[in-house]
């Protein structure tokens, strides 16, 4: 087998000219569209590709975070500060009647929580705002079904996805066309990887939450994950204890949900390396994937980004 | 940036073979050798094969990796195109997945049209096929000029060099009469990786590269055309001191202070600035996307090209086309349907189907329709003229897409071959008495009443009584029947899809000259289709087409039966008639819905022309109706 080596980068000027691409495309043919805005890394180098797309415009879109109270409050802290910037307006959502609920992880488990407070809170904005395009930052090599998604992902009225009727894409030329009622999902990162994302973050010194830098934090051994304590709500089951250990994130969400990995990667030069080193895909840490097999799918069908 | 060492670094390519030639195997494993397996997913592989294949011991499935959907493994093939991803230290790559199954042609167009190279495979047991022909003719339709032949599960035939060398030798003059440039073949064995990434000692007598070598050591992207060409994706205006088109550069090279020209127009400008998030550059290349700032203010917007002003791109509205049908509907000859190309969406129709090719022998065929999969050679006319490059020197510039108008679905790609002489020929003629001229001498507003229905409906009886009322009214009217221009104009037209579609065009255009002429024109026509009554309606001004639907149940038709039709269709004496065999699309949102439900057909005439009162009115202040 061979030795993992990172790839080289030239790469990278041809994957922004394609997402840059994507986003102008997106504004030029929809009416109201919008970028969803999850605060990970994913989502900085989305934000960066959207002000470059347009400069120097400011970002003819506004981004939507769609706030399940449950992400960390460094993410929050992150968010509030991208919106103090003042060039792109920054929307927050959240499922009232999931908070009603009471609505929890912890309580409610993975599913329930996601479902409500993410699929559905993410068909409420879209329905209240009637933003007919939303951008997103799902890459094709996540998981195995997003590798068939396409670029341009056409919804219908009820929000739901048919892999069995996709729109053929060819070329760079998208069938941006739909009646009232539809919408589309776009992924500007469809052709970029895990290491595509970092090796750009370094090259362009974009900021990104700290979580994925490891330091010493409080975490709880659960289920096969490493979970942080990140606030009170955070309940110990009998036997469990907060221990503190060098950790970090490679993939951000409900810090219920998000398992960090122990690492020692406080840079971005480390981080990179280390994935290049890697064993094991970046997914593996969050809770909701590990239902049985091509669940992702199903979730998609239903709405779910 | 330079874009040709650019180039190198990533390379986009096709996977394509017949069901069961082990393709999904040979792609799980080059990503295996190329280390790009993590642990918890080779876990997850070693328990799904386990449970898939209990008889194979620890045997990985390779397969498993890579096929993803649902759907897919119930039917244990690959149905969709999947992008995969991954690197060694030489080289990115993005591999597109194209299924070998005979109905998704569709899907291998769509995987080889931004793929610079192809991986054909082959099963050595059973050598050529004809998907193989198949796979390697769409490639090359699709532009693709370098293939890497495979051929696989060579442990199957004992390893037998022979039978390598009589496939390979018979693969290398296919690609020849199909103009691929480049073939490189290999042996493999795609479950034991050799040849993959690593040589074989199964296979001594090969010496040549690996599969990984050869994919690391290809040229990247097709030869384009040298012009600069940059169709505007988006016009940037944050204030009245900027202005500048943002676009993807798809050809050539552009330089600050190089005169362009704005096309389909003439207008000629120069570049002032290339402007960049990360600073203005002094030139540009293909690939990029850039905003440019021009020397003066100009009328350009999005769809139009703009390109080096000595060798700007040919412009017409009529060409020779190939084009892949993906529509579950065949394409209808005459339909209008929407053409995007580069940035730009026009009206299109396909005026005639030259041939039909059979992709498995590449033999012409004559075809009246293209249908799901189905490739034909056509000429396509455009209502409005565009910039355009053959597909073969400008992907971008000579590629299109044709979307169907009610659904929107993506209906057919399309390559441009080159434009038809008859466009440059014919042109308009300027006429100093207009429409408006014409119709205000006769005192009135020329209007379109467009009559549709079922058979039966009433549609002729209505028409000819509010034509009456019209004409009383002191209006110049003419009544166009269906059934009497059938008799003349439409005299060679019959009731197929593909008949009913030239029918309309044709009444439509005629109704379009005599509106043109200053007529209130009444079309008593089925016209069942909503695409078409769509189109006709295109043909006129704001205004001037009310479409009035004459709605009588089938059943109450059917029950009047006036010619006795429905006797006869029911008898089964007539095929294709609407509303038995044939369809009929009901308007979404007409002018005037005439519900005939216990109604006498004086009320509803009576109704109608009360209805038009305001559109019949004389505008008082409108200089254009004027006398």
């Amino acid at each position: 087998m061979n030795a993992r080596l990172a790839p080289r980068t030239d790469h990278l000027d041809e994957l922004e000219a394609e997402s840059i691409h994507i986003f102008r495309e997106v504004a030029a043919s929809f009416r109201r569209p919008v970028m969803l805005y999850s605060i990970g890394k994913d989502s900085s180098v989305l934000l960066h590709l959207l002000r470059k797309a347009f400069y120097p415009a400011k970002p003819p879109l506004p981004l939507l975070h769609v706030d399940t109270t449950w992400k960390f409050r460094e993410m929050i802290a992150f968010r509030d500060q991208v919106a103090a910037q003042g060039d792109v307006e920054v929307l927050v959502h959240v499922n009232p009647d999931g908070v009603r609920q009471g609505i929890s992880p912890l309580v409610h488990g993975a599913t329930v929580h996601t479902d409500v407070m993410k699929t559905q809170a993410l068909k409420q904005a879209l329905d209240q705002y009637k933003f007919d395009a939303a951008i997103g930052g799902a890459r094709r090599d996540e998981e195995k079904s997003r590798a068939k998604e396409r670029v341009f992902s056409f919804r219908n009225a009820q929000h739901r996805w048919d892999p069995k009727h996709q729109r053929p894409e060819f070329w760079h030329t998208y069938n941006t066309q739909i009646r009232q009622g539809e919408s589309v999902r776009v992924f500007p990162l469809s052709n970029w990887t895990e290491m595509d994302v970092w090796q750009y973050i370094r090259r362009e010194g974009i900021p990104v939450v700290p979580l994925y830098f490891a330091k010493p934090r409080p975490v709880v051994a659960r289920d096969g994950a490493l979970i942080m304590v990140d606030d009170e709500r955070f309940t110990l089951r009998e036997g469990e204890r907060i221990e503190t250990r060098m950790v970090r994130f490679r993939t951000l969400g409900c810090y219920p949900l998000t398992g960090a990995v122990e690492s020692t990667a406080a840079t971005l030069d480390e981080i990179i390396q280390e994935m290049a080193d890697s064993r094991s895909s970046e997914r593996q840490g969050r809770v909701i994937d590990q239902d049985p097999s091509a669940s992702m799918e199903r979730k998609k069908q239903e709405g779910y980004f | 940036m330079d874009a040709a060492a650019n180039s190198q670094s990533l390379l986009r390519f096709i996977t394509c073979g017949s069901v069961d030639d082990g393709k999904s195997t040979l792609l799980g494993r080059l990503l295996y050798d190329a280390g790009m397996v993590p642990d918890d997913q080779l876990a997850a592989l070693a328990r799904d094969s386990r449970k898939l294949h209990a008889e194979a011991g620890d045997a990985l499935d390779f397969a498993l990796l890579t096929d993803g959907l649902d759907a897919e493994r119930e039917q244990g093939i690959t149905i969709d195109v999947a992008y995969r991803y991954f690197h060694t230290a030489r080289r990115s790559f993005i591999v597109a997945d194209c299924p070998g199954h005979e109905q998704y042609t569709r899907n291998m167009a769509t995987g080889a049209s931004n793929a610079e190279l192809a991986v054909v495979l082959v099963d050595a047991r059973k050598g050529l096929l004809p998907q193989t022909r198949r796979h390697t003719y769409i490639c090359s339709l699709l532009g693709i000029r370098q293939v890497v032949l495979a051929v696989n599960k060579m442990d199957l035939v004992g390893c037998d060099e022979t039978v390598y060398r009589e496939i390979s030798e018979a693969y290398l003059q296919l690609a020849q009469t199909l103009g691929i440039a480049k073939v490189d073949c290999l042996p493999v064995i795609a479950p034991g990786g050799d040849n993959v990434g690593t040589p074989s000692a199964r296979l001594p007598w090969y010496q040549g590269p690996t599969l990984l070598d050869l994919l690391e050591a290809a040229d990247a992207a097709p030869a384009q055309a040298a012009d600069f060409r940059m169709p505007v994706q988006w016009v940037n205006r944050p204030d009245h001191t900027f202005r500048g088109y943002a676009g993807t550069i798809c050809g050539g090279r552009v330089r600050k202070g190089d005169e362009v020209v704005v096309q389909p127009g003439v207008t000629r400008a120069r570049i002032a600035r290339i402007v960049t998030a990360d600073g203005d550059l002094d030139s540009a290349g293909e690939g990029q996307a850039v905003t440019l700032c021009l020397d003066r203010e100009l009328d350009a917007s999005r769809g139009d090209v703009i390109a080096d002003a000595l060798r700007p791109a040919p412009v017409a509205d009529q060409f020779a086309c190939h084009l892949v049908w993906l529509g579950d509907n065949a394409l209808l000859p005459n339909r209008t349907y929407a053409l995007k190309i580069g940035t730009r969406t026009v009206n299109a129709r396909v005026m005639a189907i030259k041939h039909k090719v059979d992709v498995n022998t590449q033999a012409k065929l004559a075809a009246r329709h293209l249908a799901l999969n189905e490739v034909g050679y056509c000429t396509v006319g455009l209502d409005e003229a565009i910039a355009f490059e053959p597909y073969a020197t400008n992907r971008t510039l000579g590629g299109f897409i044709l979307i169907d108008r009610q659904t929107n679905a993506t209906v057919a790609c399309g390559m441009l071959d080159f434009a038809l002489k008859r466009a440059a020929n014919v042109h308009w003629q300027h006429v100093d008495v207009d429409k408006a001229v014409r119709g205000g001498s006769m005192g009135q507003r020329p209007l379109c009443l467009w009559f549709t229905g079922l058979s039966g409906a009433g549609k002729s009886t209505i028409a000819n009584l509010v034509e009456k009322r019209l004409h009383a009214q002191g209006h110049h009217t003419y009544l166009l029947d269906g059934d009497n221009v059938r008799h003349g104009i439409n005299k060679d037209l019959g009731f197929t899809p593909e008949d009913r579609v030239e029918n309309i065009r044709r009444i439509g255009e005629v109704a379009h000259l005599m509106v043109d002429a200053g007529l209130i024109v009444l079309v008593s026509a089925i016209s069942p289709y909503r695409s078409e009554r769509r189109s006709v309606r295109e043909l006129f001004d704001a205004g001037e087409f009310v479409e009035v639907f004459v709605d009588t149940p089938l059943a109450e038709c059917e029950q009047r039966d006036p010619k006795g039709l429905y006797r006869k269709a029911r008898a089964g004496e007539i095929r294709n008639f609407t509303g038995i065999d044939a369809p009929y699309e009901v308007p979404e949102a007409p002018e005037v819905h005439l519900h005939t439900a216990g109604l006498r057909a004086e009320q509803l005439a009576e109704q109608l022309v009360a209805q038009l009162v305001e559109r019949l009115a004389m505008p008082a202040h409108d200089d254009g109706y004027a006398i």
